[in-house]
């Protein structure tokens, strides 16, 4: 008999480490399990897939599902969204977790459609509580509050799904924070027979070529980010920001405006569908500040921002505001850097 | 060889320029103060859609968009920039749909469509940004999918051979077709409008944008070219239970206008004295330097 009604983990699995972004979530799932009084399980799909058990029971992890199976690395989605699908309507979860990245973004709806339960992506917040059906008057209890910005980032909608299971939610790397339960805890590993769970004809993609190139950007590891929005007006202004980046030792970064303008490459957006980023030093040039974007920095430790609009909604959550035009402060902040260093 | 080909397309609010006045003061968005577009990754498909077009002369592009009659506006910029006709999908009764609801509709309409190798759309529309809608119709229509393209290199004996962008970087791939493709904003730019499409296509239009006028009505009636096509719930063959509210498994509990708790900002000037300053202050507390 299924052990059913738990919280579930897609974990992903590349190089013989699980991703940051699954263990996050694994963290996550663990708080929400104990608030339910629910066991929290992973599922990882993959080949070689050895110990990896052992990297994800000190998250607190009760069941460990394992599928393996030389065609199911690298990722394709027929294989690994049959085996989801199928495995759920044997253990019918509660709530299953996968990270927004290109996996879970490509998996994620696929099982939400096959399974008719609701999927709700790149949410900035998860949590426990009530709701009450509007039109029925009909309440429900412990539902799973899929918390996310909407609208290009202008409003934050809370979403649930009452009467659907699995409720599904997909979340960013960076956004939860990662934490060991008890080096020493450990669960079940439930090893699960590929052929039972995939069917022939869901391994009709063929990986022809696949080229790894890791991402030049090391936003999130950086101790010191400058970053410029719409406001910073055009490209040779993000060259100027990049110099200010350059002197103090920091990556660049931008909000989402600033990228859809093409004025800096996709890589180096912060946001909800972005980057999130916790730096020692952040410092906003001519961001306004919607949601979006404060949703990837608003953990910075410290927060300055320069805008030439007083009323700019980011210089509420500022500690350091400086009203003026990034064309002037920027360079006299390069020269006094200058000057005052070493 | 040809290929029909279906190009999904959004008419999406203008979210990137938002204004001061996008918001209303109870919270709730302001639809009226932000310009309708073409969803951005959807040109990028439309993009894909024309160039296998002239890989393979003789193939049909149409264009399927989900909306009210206005988002007929979708169809005439595809039909500008070389696409062949297009539908409008378009119901009451697919009001409130989130994207699964919103899936099942549009997998009706292409099974009315009926005949299709590879149906393209944009990653996600930047009103939502789900990219949930591209793999949901694939389910839906139990075809393969392909997510996070780039470029599509070939489609041919039956198969495509397709770029991917992912995060750990580039994949090739060969998908059978049919299949999905959902392609990103970092796929080539789509085309410009072409002067002549634009003359000739200009009055293209759906049934009830004409319907309240004789002239227009007979005009576009005698062109079948110019003719859109305006699909109900019941054209597709819905099933109602699947549709808008009632087919959404997701609920909105709450949207709110979010005001940021507003800590006590100290002011720095933008002279030179004080500039300094506050760089000789961080260099002293090591938060640089």
């Amino acid at each position: 008999m299924a052990d059913k009604n738990n919280l579930i983990v897609y974990c992903e699995y590349e190089h013989g480490k699980v991703a940051d972004v699954s263990l996050e979530l694994l963290t996550k799932g663990r708080q929400l399990a104990d608030r339910l009084g629910i066991k929290l399980e992973a599922i990882v799909a993959g080949d070689n897939l050895k110990d990896v058990e052992k990297e994800i029971f000190p998250f607190g992890v009760d069941t460990v599902y394992k599928v393996e199976d030389k065609r199911l690395y690298p990722y394709t989605s027929l294989p690994h969204s049959s085996i989801l699908i199928n495995l759920f309507k044997e253990i019918e979860p509660r709530i299953a977790f996968m990270g927004a990245t290109s996996i879970g973004r490509d998996l994620g709806p696929r099982v939400s459609s096959a399974l008719h339960s609701g999927l709700t992506a790149d949410c900035t917040s998860l949590e426990i509580g009530d709701y009450t059906d509007l039109k029925t008057q009909k309440e429900y209890k412990d539902l799973l509050y899929q918390i996310r910005p909407a609208f290009g980032g202008n409003i934050v909608a809370t979403i649930v799904n009452p009467d659907c299971r699995p409720q599904m939610a997909t979340v960013r790397e960076g956004v939860m924070k990662k934490e060991v339960r008890d080096s020493n805890y450990t669960g079940k590993v439930v090893e699960l027979d590929v052929n039972k769970y995939t069917d022939p004809t869901d391994f009709v993609i063929n990986i022809i070529d696949r080229h790894v190139e890791k991402s030049k950007v090391n936003l999130k590891g950086s101790p010191i980010i400058v970053a410029g929005g719409y406001g910073v007006g055009s490209k040779e202004n993000f060259d100027l920001l990049q110099k200010l980046a350059d002197t103090l030792g920091g990556e660049l970064g931008a909000s989402r405006a600033a990228v859809d303008a093409g004025w800096i490459d996709h890589d180096r957006q912060i946001g909800q569908t972005g980057v999130t980023v916790r730096p020692k030093l952040y410092i906003a040039c001519g961001i306004s500040g919607q949601i979006q974007h404060v949703a990837g920095m608003q953990d910075s430790s410290l927060i300055i921002s320069i805008n030439s609009d007083p009323d700019a909604p980011i210089n509420t959550i500022a500690d350091i505001v400086i009203t003026g035009k990034m064309e002037d402060v920027v360079p006299k902040l390069i020269k006094y850097y200058k000057k005052n260093s070493k | 060889m040809s290929l029909n080909i279906i190009v999904l397309a959004k008419q999406v609010p203008d979210t990137r320029n938002v204004g001061k006045d996008a918001m209303k003061a109870d919270g709730t968005v302001n639809r009226a103060a932000l310009p309708a577009i073409f969803n951005p990754e959807d040109l990028n498909a439309l993009e894909q859609a024309l160039k296998l077009k002239e890989m393979y002369p003789g193939s049909k592009v149409t264009l399927l968009t989900m909306g009210p009659a206005r988002a007929a506006e979708i169809v005439r910029e595809g039909l500008y920039r070389g696409a062949d006709g297009g539908v409008v999908l378009s119901d009451r009764a697919f009001a409130g749909s989130d994207t699964l609801a919103t899936s099942y509709a549009i997998s009706a309409a292409v099974k009315k469509i009926g005949d299709y190798d590879i149906i393209i759309g944009g990653r996600q529309a930047i009103d939502g940004d789900t990219a949930q809608v591209g793999p949901q119709v694939a389910e839906k229509l139990g075809l393969p999918q392909v997510t996070y393209a780039e470029e599509i290199i070939k489609a041919e004996d039956g198969k495509v051979v397709v770029k991917r962008r992912i995060e750990s970087g580039v994949e090739t791939v060969e998908a059978p077709y049919p299949v999905v493709i959902t392609v990103n904003g970092s796929a080539d730019e789509c085309r410009p409008r072409n002067a002549k499409a634009v003359m000739k296509y200009k009055h293209a239009a759906v049934p009830s944008e004409v319907a309240a006028d004789e002239e227009k009505k007979a005009f576009v009636e005698a062109r079948p070219y110019l003719q859109i096509g305006e699909w109900s719930a019941a054209t597709v063959e819905a099933d109602l239970a699947q549709c808008g509210l009632a087919g959404s498994p997701t609920k909105v509990k709450q949207i709110e206008n979010v005001v940021f708790t507003a800590k006590e900002a100290r002011k720095v000037e933008a002279d030179d004295a004080s500039l300094e300053g506050l760089i000789v202050e961080l260099i002293a507390n090591h938060t640089i330097g």
